[in-house]
This record gives structure tokens, C-alpha cells and sequence, in this order.
């Protein structure tokens, strides 16, 4: 995937991601319109499809609320990439299909509006901008596993029978 | 091998003999929590996994706390989607609009207990860690999960232990500790570790005040908080549950736990500022910041004993003019205590407007919003950036006394000079 920066600092908590007053909310498109709301009013009219953010460390800190990766998918995002994520927001957002990428000292090289290249695959991050590369840790195997599913909805589909059934 | 207490309820929990840190394990779940703002989408999840029912009715606890009563036709529409829900799937556990917020009705009616998995669509699941379960906030999609499975795969996590010592000042509290404690490693000081609290000092503090603790685990990152069953625990759990249960204890050579040691004789009331919860610092370097709005209540600070410590320094007083003040019992229970002590009288004398047991303006949903601009003292868990309504606004944490304190002056104000 290949997209253009909307660079966040440290520490983006799921408030600023999706404020609570919309959480009353459920349709991906009404959340994807407040997304980012705390950090920048105007993210949601200026986003493009493809678009990737890139975080500080700590991204996705607070609620559990799954309003906010189901906002920043719902707005076209492809994918966050962070120094770290924080863990709820790192299992919801796997869950619902959008892709997480942890690279350590990225928020450093990349700035906003740079184009940035993922290869999941081969593992690399490229800042086109400044021709940078970076490797990408791989997510352990059935994260994996749930992302080519789609998310973990599409997945249960396939193996709720077989998970029912694990003997534990 | 040797395993801490968060290795040991897991390894119960997925069947195995032992389990170590790093290690994924699927776990049966004992107890799933959900709410009426994250329960919707939870159940939508469910219904497109393509399984009429949930894996078992008995097991899950469905709590209408943050929008209660409905505010709007959103949060009415969320408490229909979730009425029904409970009817179609026979759920037996279900606390409508009257009984108070999630994470104290789920003690309060003997739905933890010792050495049990809890999960919640929540964050703040993490107080259940209080009572020696291990108690964690996921996602509405994993809740689909577990509501058409009964499991849910499980990082094994760390264990970072606070070995709290020494003696908390006067009108030094619980949430001090931890505020100190999240201000000396950060917000995301303990990611994906569980958070054990130990040590004389935490063995001394009632059970309430251990949930303080647990409570505020999440604000440090941590996955879930933890603190040792003992006889306060037990005697607390026996009068409410009627759960058969297995006490569960760490060993203290376990590989994969840190220990943190935290002397607390010399705290002063600790403060967290504006916008992040890690940002802390002693009430001597913030006194006398003004204040538009006081909010006494959450999962956090509004048991009995927080309205206790915060009707001792009301008695009498007037709440500033120049400010507004919010009780909100945590519970109905609660509610009911504090009539029934005189604390209510002491409050609404005082000038404060008391709510029903609800979330309050702690998440910025309901009612109690602050405007651009304005600053709100909050007893409850987070300060971020909007959290209570105005993105312009300001949001400070203290402990109850603080509060109380300053909802007099109108301005932060150190309850030992009272
Ligand atoms: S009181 Fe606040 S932190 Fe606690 S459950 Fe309600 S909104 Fe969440």
C-alpha cells in the first residue's frame, strides 16, 4: 500500500480519536466524520481513501471503545503506524481489519504529507519523500491470520464450531 | 515452576498446568461485562458471527451506566438494542438504568470473586483485579467472541509489582498512591502488564481503596490491576457472592515479575493536570489554581468512602459561589448509604446538586459537560484533552478530599489546611 502522512504526536488517546460525546454513535460512516476530531477538526474533510497515520508512541491510549479504529477505517485510513500502540486499541483494530504497523523511530523521519510505501510482505516501510526504509516487525502468526480474514468477524465465521469445541 | 498471580488464573483458565509470560493462550471466561454505550456494537458483532445464542446467559453481566436516564434518542435507541438483546438471550444478569456504574455493581452483587477471568467492554474492567480475579477491558468485537464462544485468547502478561510501604499522610488516600505512581512511570509504564499492588501500606487499605488502585491500572497502560486476596477480600466476596471460587496467590521468585518498590510516608495529595493522566504533580505546586466545576463520583472515587472524606470537609461549608459541584454516588447501594448517613443532606446544604448513579460527566456524554475554556476537578479517572466535554477546557484528577476542599474555595485547595 502506498498513501500520504497525517503525522500525530505521543499518547493519542481514544477521546481525542472519537470524543465521548459521539459514542452514542454506531454507523462507520457518522464516526468516520468526527474522526480525529480531538487532535485536528478538520482530518475527516481532508483525509483521502489510502491515507496513513503515523503516531507517536502510546497510540490509541484510553477506552476501550471501538469507535475509534471503526472511525479511522470508516475514513479511509489503510493503515497507523506508530512507535507502539496501546493494547486495547491494538486488538480492536486488528479485529475490525485495519492494519497496525509498530516501527520504532518513525515519528522522527516521516512528516506530514510525505508518501509513504508499506510492503507487508517483504516487511518494509519506505518514506518515498526521502527515499528512508524501515522494517516492520511481523504481527505473530494468527493475528496474521485474522487480518487476511478481514477482521476477526469474518474469521469466527470460519472457525467459531472449531474454537467451541477446543477442549480447555 | 514458580508463576505470578496473573500466570496462575490464566493457566487456570485455559486448562494448562503452567503458563509463562509471552505465551498466547485461549481462556474460558467466567464473567463478560458489557454497558449500554459499548454494548450495541458488541451485539451487532455478535449477530453477524451467524450464532443464534450466547455460550451461556449465566455468565454475563449487562450494566446501563453511561447514559442513564437515556439523554437522547442515540442512547434510547442504544438501551432498546441491549432490553432486547437481554430478553432474546435470556441474560439473568442485567442492572437497568437504576443501579450505578458497571464496575462497582459488578462486586457489590457478588459477580467477583478470586482467581476468575473477567472481561469487560470497558477499560476500567481493571478494578475487578481488586478482589484477586484477573479482570481486563476489550473490545466490542472480542466481546462477540466471547459471547458466541466463552473464550478469548490472552497475551500471558508481566507482572510489574508495586511494593507499597510506609504511612499515607492525613488526607492522603488511595488515589494518590496511584496517581504518584502513574506520574513516576508514565502512561504507558506498565503496556501490557498486569499491575500488582502489594506491600504493608496496600494491605492496610480497605477493599474499596484497593479498587482505586486496580482501577487506575489502565492509565499506566497496564492490562489488568491485581492486589493478593486476603481476609478483607474474602470477608467482602463472602458476603456477596455465592460463587464457589479458588484463591489464587503469586510466587515471589516468578521469572517474569518486576518489582517497583513506592514509599508513601512523605505524599502530599497528588494532582494530575491537564491533558494527560501521567502528567502529576504535588498539590503544592497547583493550590489555589480556580475552578469552574467539582466533580465528586466514577468508577474511581465514588464509594461511600469517598463521600464520607468528602462530607467530613463539606459539613457546614458552602460550595463557591463561583462554581458548580456534582455528587454522583457510584451506586445505587452507595446512594442508598449516603442517605441514610445524612451525607446527602450535608451535600445538597452545601449546595451541591446530587445526580442518580451514572458515569456523570466523567467520559463528557452525559450530563455535567464543561464549556470552552472552563476547568473541572474531577475525582475520577482521566484528564484528557475533551474528556469532559469542551476540547477547550481543562480537566485536573485529585481524590475526594481534594475535591471537597476545593469546591469551597473555588480553587485547588490542599484539605489539610482546612
Ligand atoms: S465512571 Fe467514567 S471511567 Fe468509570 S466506567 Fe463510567 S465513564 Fe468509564
Amino acid at each position: 500500500m502506498k498513501g500520504k502522512v497525517w503525522k500525530f504526536g505521543d499518547d493519542i488517546d481514544t477521546d481525542l480519536i472519537v470524543p465521548g460525546r459521539y459514542l452514542v454513535l454506531r454507523d462507520e460512516k457518522d464516526l468516520a466524520a468526527c474522526a480525529m476530531e480531538g487532535c485536528d477538526p478538520d482530518f475527516a474533510k481532508n483525509v483521502d481513501k489510502g491515507d496513513i497515520i503515523v503516531g507517536g508512541k502510546n497510540f490509541g491510549c484510553g477506552s476501550s471503545r471501538e469507535h475509534a479504529p471503526i472511525a479511522i477505517k470508516g475514513a479511509g485510513i489503510a493503515a497507523v503506524v506508530a512507535e507502539s500502540f496501546a493494547r486495547i486499541f491494538y486488538r480492536n483494530s486488528i479485529n475490525i481489519g485495519l492494519p497496525l504497523i509498530e516501527v520504532k523511530g518513525i515519528s522522527k523521519h516521516v512528516s506530514q504529507g510525505d508518501e509513504v510505501e508499506i510492503d507487508m510482505e517483504k516487511g518494509i516501510l519506505k518514506n518515498l519523500n526521502t527515499g528512508k526504509e524501515f522494517e516492520i516487525k511481523a504481527l505473530p502468526e494468527f493475528m496474521l491470520e485474522i487480518l487476511n480474514h478481514g477482521g476477526l468477524i469474518p474469521y469466527l465465521k470460519d472457525k467459531v464450531d472449531e474454537i467451541k469445541q477446543q477442549k480447555i | 515452576m514458580s508463576m505470578t498471580m496473573a500466570e496462575k488464573v490464566l493457566a487456570r483458565a485455559s486448562g494448562k498446568k503452567e503458563v509463562e509470560a509471552g505465551e498466547i493462550v485461549m481462556a474460558n471466561i467466567d464473567v463478560a461485562m458489557t454497558h449500554d454505550l459499548t454494548g450495541p456494537l458488541s451485539v451487532e458483532a455478535f449477530q453477524k458471527i451467524g450464532v443464534s445464542e450466547v455460550w451461556d446467559p449465566e455468565k454475563i453481566v449487562i450494566v446501563f451506566d453511561h447514559q442513564v436516564p437515556a439523554d437522547s434518542l442515540d442512547a434510547a435507541l442504544n438501551h432498546k438494542i441491549m432490553r432486547k438483546f437481554v430478553k432474546d438471550q435470556k441474560i439473568t444478569n442485567f442492572y437497568d438504568v437504576r443501579e450505578g456504574v458497571c464496575h462497582q455493581v459488578l462486586p457489590e452483587k457478588g459477580h467477583v470473586v478470586p482467581g476468575e477471568v473477567i472481561v469487560g467492554t470497558d477499560s476500567h474492567t481493571c478494578t475487578h483485579g481488586a478482589l484477586g480475579a484477573f479482570s481486563t477491558g476489550i473490545g466490542s468485537t472480542d466481546m462477540s467472541m466471547v459471547f458466541a464462544t466463552g473464550k478469548l485468547w490472552f497475551k500471558v502478561p508481566e507482572t510489574i509489582k508495586f511494593n507499597i510501604e510506609g504511612q499515607l499522610g492525613y488526607n492522603v488516600y488511595a488515589k494518590d498512591v496511584v496517581l504518584n505512581i502513574i506520574g513516576q512511570i508514565g502512561a504507558d509504564g506498565a503496556t501490557y502488564k498486569a499491575c500488582e499492588f502489594g506491600g504493608e501500606t496496600t494491605k492496610e487499605l480497605s477493599v474499596s481503596d484497593r479498587m482505586v488502585l486496580c482501577n487506575m491500572a489502565i492509565e499506566m497502560g497496564g492490562k489488568t490491576g491485581l492486589v493478593e486476596p486476603d481476609k478483607k477480600t474474602l470477608d467482602y466476596v463472602n458476603a456477596r457472592s455465592r460463587k464457589s471460587y479458588e484463591v489464587l496467590k503469586g510466587d515471589s521468585d516468578a521469572a517474569s515479575l518486576q518489582i517497583m518498590d513506592i514509599n508513601v510516608s512523605d505524599l502530599e495529595p497528588q494532582i494530575a493536570c491537564p491533558h494527560n493522566v501521567d502528567n502529576v504533580k504535588g498539590i503544592s505546586e497547583v493550590e489555589g489554581t480556580p475552578i469552574d466545576q467539582v466533580f465528586l463520583g466514577s468508577c474511581t472515587n465514588g464509594r461511600i468512602q469517598d463521600l464520607r472524606d468528602a462530607a467530613k470537609i463539606l459539613k457546614g461549608k458552602k460550595v463557591s459561589d463561583n462554581i458548580r459541584m456534582l455528587v454522583i454516588p457510584a451506586s445505587r447501594e452507595v446512594y442508598t448509604k449516603a442517605l441514610n448517613e445524612g451525607l446527602m443532606n450535608i451535600f445538597v446544604d452545601a449546595g451541591a446538586l446530587v445526580c442518580n448513579p451514572c458515569c456523570g460527566p466523567c467520559l463528557g456524554g452525559h450530563v455535567g459537560l464543561i464549556g470552552p475554556g472552563e476547568v473541572s476537578l474531577s475525582t475520577s479517572n482521566r484528564n484528557f484533552k475533551g474528556r469532559q466535554g469542551s476540547p477547550e477546557g481543562e480537566v485536573y484528577l485529585s481524590s475526594a478530599a481534594v475535591a471537597a476542599a476545593s469546591a469551597i474555595t473555588g480553587k485547588i485547595e490542599n484539605p489539610r489546611n482546612k
